[in-house]
This record gives structure tokens, C-alpha cells and sequence, in this order.
């Protein structure tokens, strides 16, 4: 159990956590992201994470991060995932399966060339 | 690097390209087990700004000036039921969070709480320091189990960093919150009913005033906010009440959670600024209706809700526009319904939710919708007659009127939307023993083309009663005699050869 | 029905009247429905009348009197699912079972029961068994779906 925020405490967290975030940003090859809510899952995106994690190990890339976020919203489209390499704009991808996500992973995530059999469009969503 | 052909971009894709995202502001982006990654974007920003440099009276202003209207379905002013409860007498007051989303069709509030709980959390500390809550309850469905994990998962780990507990971030204010499960009792939508659910009692409304500002929870002031609305508070706080009312019409401000479901191409959740088109939504976002079929009417608002027939589809979404129109914007449901939907049958279907739902303790409420269930079932099994719609006709007003909370005062609008837009298929029904659409079982025979069945004995063995004929290559017949009217022979056809008629 | 792990859940929620409902959820959890004399046990130690434990368990939705089977189906109806043909899957599950809604089949494989909406609509229709989601049902999947279950 940490000591509870101060609000200097909480703005040096801040701080600290987009700094370690850039410096992992700068030091990673590619960031992967499975969109993972109800719909996502019931569609099939834990298959689609334990095919990337699998991909991870097999290939030794320890220079890709791969995490999970909620529902990305497009359920029609789940399971869906993201991929952004350091330098260029991410890329969505759609309809997956394990198979499709191993292309996905080995084309882009560690070839930086875009999958373009399952990719949704480039460039994910900012808000203003 | 040049590409033969441009891949497409975010906002080229016209689901993305329209959305306007404050609620959703963190949607893919990310790990809701993640405290970190919530405080590393622009999570936890507002709370030290509320807590320490904004009074109560000061936070509730913003509030009110941005016009954030509750998004559970009644759209009250949020700034002015959070001043309600700051003014009302009393030491102990409570923060309810309704999480309880329970619209068939819709999950605005289960995705926000997936995907983003924290900013849900952060809503609800800044909603009981401006009210003068110490505790608040977060009520949730309990059909939503990873909601739950991920909610509880979020509260431990505010409360590992002091974000939640007694004097947060040395402001003096303390906030702890409980989590309830509810117990899927659709009633609880209602705020007397959920009061009462929270105390461990049976869900049933009880008559306002007293309303919950003044006596709520064991009878302390309380205060009931959606999910999607709090989850809006941090940014709004952040941004000023001015940018938030920057967005949206006249009457409704800001930007609305829709769950946009049914026949429908691009199923999903959707967020745009009030006062965008529901022919935006569907058609541009949604991407129109699937397989060339024809759009019949979006239904909005859940069971409280109305459908509205394509005329209308130019109409800006807010609360006015769609209430006008006779559906409601209720929480954010969307559901498309093509020529294959009957309208008599979606009347039945909600009625039916509603006669299982009402609570039982208020007559117009438990007989009505009965009565009313019962004459849409006999249209829809081919018993109507004339007299029978005239007598709806007569109910439906007198349950509105006449019922003790919002389930029954809102009950009839399925039946009077429907009744309003699609008077012709009321009338095939009754008149005709005919189902245009092609749903009402009773109403219905299938047959199969013989042009185009290749005699391939897939529908025959789909066929649970036997009814089907005919060999190898040789077109294949059905028994009407013996045919239940499944639709596993339509299901299973690769041809398209069999028909409803 | 294990009368002492029962004094647990009441005791983790202090033997109070108002936490009646959390206890019913937490019973049904681990004996996946409310047998009466668990009701019963909860009157008696929290000293409230039975009926009123009753009235609770009767009038929310997702408690259950009879026992369940090994797997609990359900079939969701909500609106999404429903317009795109809920319960035409409801009726071939049934029908495939040969049981009633709410009853366990004979072999103490399934219970089917329909819920009002999973909050899963983007993928109507759809059937969940035990807490897996399955999307997009027709009446071909969902033979196939029930058959992975022992």
C-alpha cells in the first residue's frame, strides 16, 4: 500500500508515466492493441490476443508491446486490433481471427509493411 | 513511400469520420486494468482542480453552464438536480450511480464502464464533493460481469493511490464507493425503485415528492446520475461548461452516446454532437441497411421509446426533436428496422418487455399494459378485429396518464408511434390476416421457389418437422400442414429459394 | 446446500436486512439457484420474515427457484436480437432440448432461459452459455454451440 496522492504527488505521477510512456514509445518497435469489451470478446479478440502473445514468444520480439483496451465501437467489425509503429500513423484492423492476426503481427507489427487484407483504415482515434 | 492505391484513412471511413468523441474520449486508447494509463493521457486532471480550487457552488455553475442534461433518459438538467441536493437540508448525503442500463438493445453504459471506468470514478468523486456526498453507490447490472470485474479491479486501485477514500489529495473532502449489483429488475430505472433497491427492498417506485434531492437513501438527500453523465464531467471540468455548450442545438448540448443496432450495416457505438440527423447516423454511419433491403424505422428510446418511419429521418437528434416525433431520446438506443420488421410485432415485443417488467403495485399499469399485450397479440396471431384497435386506441392514453411512475407513463408510446407511422400494417393485420413484413408467424406460410431450388436436401434435413419433400435434384415442396413456421429451411437455403408468403 | 459457507456470505454481509439481496445473488453464485432452505437460513439469521426473502427472490429477475443445470444457456431477447430473429433461436434451442424455458433438461446438462438483453446487440442475435458470449447466431450455430458443452 503506497501513500496516498498529494496533488504534487499526482502531477509528478503525471509526469513520470508520459515520460516512461515516450521513452517506451522511442525505445519499442511497435505497439499492438487488442480491442477487447464484451463484443469484442464474444467475437473472438481473446483468440486474437493469445495469437499475438504466442507471435511474441515464438519471435522473441520483446520490442513489441501489446496491450488490451475496451470496445474499440465498431462491433460489426470485432474482434479488431491496432498496430502503430514509432514514426508513422497507427492502423486499424477488422474482422480477425487468429490466423488473420498472425498476418497482421508479422507484416506490419514486426515488418512495418500494413496488412492491407484486413486493415479497417490508418489513423486512430483523437479527440480535439 | 507511393502507393498504387491510397489505403483508406480514419477520416475516410465514414463510421469514424462523423463521431465526435468526449464520452468515448479514450475509446482504444487505453488499459482499462490500467490506472497509469487513464492518469497518463488527461485522467485525474479535473478531480485536484475540483477538489481544491473550485467551491461546490463554483463546480455545480459549470455544470449548469455547460448544460449537460442527464443521459439515463429523462434529460433533467444536471447542474440544477446537483444544486437541488447541495441546498437540501441534511449532514449524510449519497451519490447514486445508475449503472443499471437496462434497455434491451442498448449498452452505451456497459461499454463506458469496459472501456474507461476511471473516468467514470472521477465523475462520481467530483459529483458527491459539489453535492456534499462522502460515499456514493455504483449500482450496475449484474449481466455484465467484465463491467464489474473492471469497476471493482478501477475502485482498488483509486483507492491504492488515494484517489478514492478520506481526505483526497489533502483537500479535506472524503469519497468511498460501494458497489451494488442489481438484480435485473428493468423497473430500477426509476429512481424511487432503485432508491429502493439500494436499501435491500423490492424495486417498486413510490409517488413524488418526496423526491430523492430531498429524501433519498434511508431517507438522505441522494443524488441519481447516469454513467455516460458523469463519465462527461472530468472533461467538461476541464474544458469549461462553455466548450460543452458549444456542441449541440437549442435545447440539448453537447455530444450523445448512441448504441446504433439492428438491420443495420456498421453495428456499434456512436458518438456525435446533439442535433446530428438520424439520417446521418444510420445511413452515413451506420452505412445503411445490409443485404439491399428497404429501411422501415429507427427505434429510439428503448420500451419508452417510439419509431420513427423514414419521413423523418432528416430530423436532428435532441431530446425536443425526437420527443416531438413521438419517441423519446431515452438513454441512446438505436435500433434500425428494415421491410423485414413488422411493427405490430416490435409493439407486441416491447409491450411484452414492459407486462414482465411493471412491478405489479399501480393498476393502469400492471392490467393496462396487459390488455394491451393481449389485443397485440391477437393481430399478431390473426384474431384482431376493428373494435380491438379502437379500444387500444382508448387504453394506451389512459396508462400514460393514469400510472404512478415513468414504466407505465411511458408505456404506451411503442403502441402509439406505431399506430401513428404504420396504420397500414395495423390494418393488414386485422383486415387483411396479412403480415407485410413477413414476421407474425400465424400470418405467414412458407413456400419454396421452385425456379431456383437445386433440389439439394440441405433444407429438407434442416427441417425439425418433417415437412419438407422431394429428392436429390428434384425441387423440394413444403407441408403447410406440418410446417412450424421455424424458418431453419430459409436459414439454411444457399439459393435464396425459399420465400415467405 | 452447505449451511456454514452460506454463514459466510451473510456474515461478509453483516447479517443485514439490507444486504438481503447480495446475499441471494452471492447463494445463487455458488449453488446457481436459491434453494428454499437457504431462504429460509437467511430469514431465520437476519430475522426477517421468510416471506419477504421470498418476495426478494421472486421479484428480481435473475434469481432462480429451480434448480439449474451443469450450464446455463441463455438466450438473450433483447430488441437487437429480437428483430434479427431471437426467438427464432430460443424456440430451436427448446426444441432441440426438448425442454421448457426455465426447466433443466433431463440429463442435468442444460437450463434455457431467455434474458432481457446482454448489452451484446452489435452482434444479435446472441446466446450465452455459463459467462461465454456467443454472437451472431443462427439455428445451425447454435446446435453447434451447445453441442461443445458436456
Amino acid at each position: 500500500m503506497t501513500a496516498p496522492l498529494t496533488v504534487e504527488g499526482l502531477r509528478q505521477l503525471k509526469a513520470r508515466l508520459r515520460a516512461e510512456g515516450k521513452a517506451r514509445e522511442e525505445a519499442i518497435r511497435a505497439r499492438v492493441t487488442v480491442h477487447m469489451g464484451t463484443c469484442g470478446i464474444a467475437a473472438g479478440a481473446r483468440e486474437v490476443l493469445e495469437a499475438v502473445e504466442a507471435c511474441v514468444r515464438e519471435e522473441a520480439a520483446t520490442d513489441v508491446w501489446v496491450t488490451t483496451s475496451g470496445c474499440a465501437g465498431l462491433c460489426s467489425r470485432e474482434p479488431m486490433m491496432t498496430v502503430e509503429r514509432r514514426g508513422s500513423p497507427g492502423a486499424m484492423y477488422a474482422g480477425l481471427d487468429a490466423k488473420k492476426a498472425r498476418e497482421v503481427f508479422a507484416s506490419h507489427a514486426l515488418g512495418g509493411k500494413i496488412a492491407e487484407a484486413h486493415l479497417l483504415c490508418i489513423g486512430s482515434e483523437r479527440t480535439d | 513511400m507511393i502507393l498504387a492505391s491510397p489505403l483508406p484513412r480514419l477520416e475516410d471511413v465514414p463510421f469514424f469520420a462523423h463521431q465526435r468523441l468526449v464520452v468515448m474520449r479514450h475509446r482504444g486508447r487505453i488499459d482499462p486494468e490500467r490506472i497509469d494509463d487513464y492518469i497518463a493521457l488527461d485522467g485525474y486532471e479535473a478531480l485536484p482542480k475540483a477538489l481544491l480550487e473550485m467551491t461546490p457552488e463554483k463546480i455545480i455553475g459549470e455544470v449548469k453552464t455547460s448544460l449537460l442534461r442527464g443521459r439515463g433518459g429523462a434529460g433533467f438538467p444536471t447542474g440544477v438536480k446537483w444544486e437541488l441536493c447541495r441546498k437540501a437540508p441534511g449532514e449524510r448525503k449519497l451519490l447514486i450511480c445508475n449503472a443499471d442500463e437496462g434497455d434491451p438493445g442498448e449498452f452505451m453504459d456497459r461499454s463506458v464502464l469496459e472501456a474507461d471506468p476511471h473516468a467514470v470514478l472521477e465523475g462520481m468523486v467530483i459529483a458527491g464533493h459539489a453535492i456534499g456526498a462522502g460515499e456514493g453507490i455504483l449500482y450496475v447490472r449484474d449481466e455484465y460481469p467484465l463491467a464489474l470485474r473492471r469497476m471493482q479491479v478501477a475502485i482498488d486501485q483509486a483507492e491504492a493511490y488515494g484517489l478514492l477514500g478520506s481526505d483526497i489529495l489533502g483537500s479535506g473532502h472524503s469519497f468511498r464507493i460501494r458497489v451494488i449489483r442489481g438484480g435485473g429488475a428493468f423497473v430500477c430505472g426509476e429512481e424511487t425503485a432503485l432508491i429502493a433497491s439500494v436499501e435491500g427492498r423490492a424495486g417498486r417506485p413510490s409517488p413524488r415528492p418526496p423526491f430523492p434531492a430531498q429524501r433519498g437513501v434511508w431517507g438522505f438527500p441522494t443524488t441519481i446520475n447516469n454513467v455516460e453523465t458523469l463519465a462527461c464531467i472530468p472533461a467538461i471540468l476541464l474544458r469549461g461548461g462553455a466548450w460543452y455548450a458549444s456542441m449541440g442545438t437549442e435545447t440539448s448540448k453537447g455530444t450523445k452516446v448512441f448504441s446504433l443496432v439492428g438491420k443495420v450495416k456498421n453495428t456499434g457505438l456512436v458518438e456525435v454532437p446533439m442535433g446530428t440527423s438520424l439520417r446521418r447516423i444510420v445511413f452515413d454511419i451506420g452505412g445503411g441497411i445490409p443485404d439491399g433491403k428497404r429501411f422501415k424505422a429507427v427505434q429510439s428510446g428503448g420500451p419508452s421509446g417510439g419509431c420513427i418511419p423514414e419521413g423523418l429521418l432528416d430530423l436532428p437528434v435532441d431530446y425536443e426533436a425526437l420527443t416531438k416525433a413521438g419517441a423519446i431520446m431515452g438513454s441512446g438506443g438505436l435500433i434500425v428496422m428494415d421491410e423485414t420488421s413488422c411493427m405490430v410485432d416490435v409493439a407486441r415485443y416491447f409491450l411484452g418487455f414492459l407486462m414482465e417488467e411493471s412491478c405489479g403495485k399501480c393498476t393502469p399499469c400492471r392490467e393496462g399494459i396487459l390488455r394491451m399485450h393481449e389485443i397485440l397479440t391477437d393481430f399478431t396471431e390473426g384474431r384482431g378485429t376493428e373494435a380491438q384497435l379502437a379500444l387500444l386506441e382508448e387504453l394506451a392514453p389512459v396508462v400514460k396518464d393514469a400510472s404512478l411512475c415513468a414504466l407505465g407513463g411511458t408505456a404506451s408510446n411503442p403502441v402509439l408511434s406505431t399506430l401513428r407511422y404504420f396504420r397500414d400494417e395495423y390494418k393488414a393485420h386485422i383486415l387483411d390476416r396479412r403480415c407485410p413484413a413477413g414476421v407474425c408467424r400465424s400470418l405467414i406460410t412458407y413456400v419454396i421457389d421452385e425456379g431456383r431450388c437445386t433440389g439439394c436436401m440441405v433444407c429438407r434435413r434442416a427441417c425439425p418437422a418433417e415437412a419438407i419433400s422431394g429428392g436429390k435434384r428434384k425441387p423440394h415442396r413444403i407441408d403447410p400442414e406440418r410446417c412450424v413456421k421455424c424458418g431453419a429451411c430459409r436459414e439454411s437455403c444457399n439459393f435464396d429459394a425459399v420465400r415467405v408468403a | 446446500m452447505d449451511a456454514e459457507r452460506l454463514d459466510g456470505i451473510m456474515r461478509r454481509h453483516d447479517y443485514a436486512p439490507s444486504g438481503v439481496i447480495a446475499m441471494l445473488q452471492d447463494l445463487q453464485r455458488e449453488e446457481r439457484y436459491l434453494p428454499l432452505e437457504g431462504l429460509r437460513l437467511i430469514a431465520e439469521r437476519v430475522g426477517i420474515p421468510a416471506s419477504r426473502v421470498y418476495s426478494l427472490a421472486t421479484f428480481y429477475r435473475s434469481f432462480s427457484l429451480k434448480p439449474r443445470g451443469r450450464h446455463l444457456v441463455s438466450v438473450c431477447l433483447g430488441t437487437a436480437c429480437h428483430v434479427r430473429g431471437g426467438g427464432r433461436i430460443m424456440d430451436k434451442v427448446t426444441r432441440d432440448l426438448g425442454t421448457p424455458q426455465g426447466e433443466m433438461t433431463p440429463d442435468g446438462r442444460f437450463t434455457v432461459e431467455p434474458v432481457r438483453c446482454v448489452g451484446c446487440c452489435g452482434l444479435a442475435p446472441v446466446v450465452t452459455v455459463d459467462e461465454t458470449f456467443y454472437g451472431g447466431m443462427t439455428q445451425q450455430k447454435v446446435a453447434g454451440v451447445l453441442r461443445r458443452y458436456e
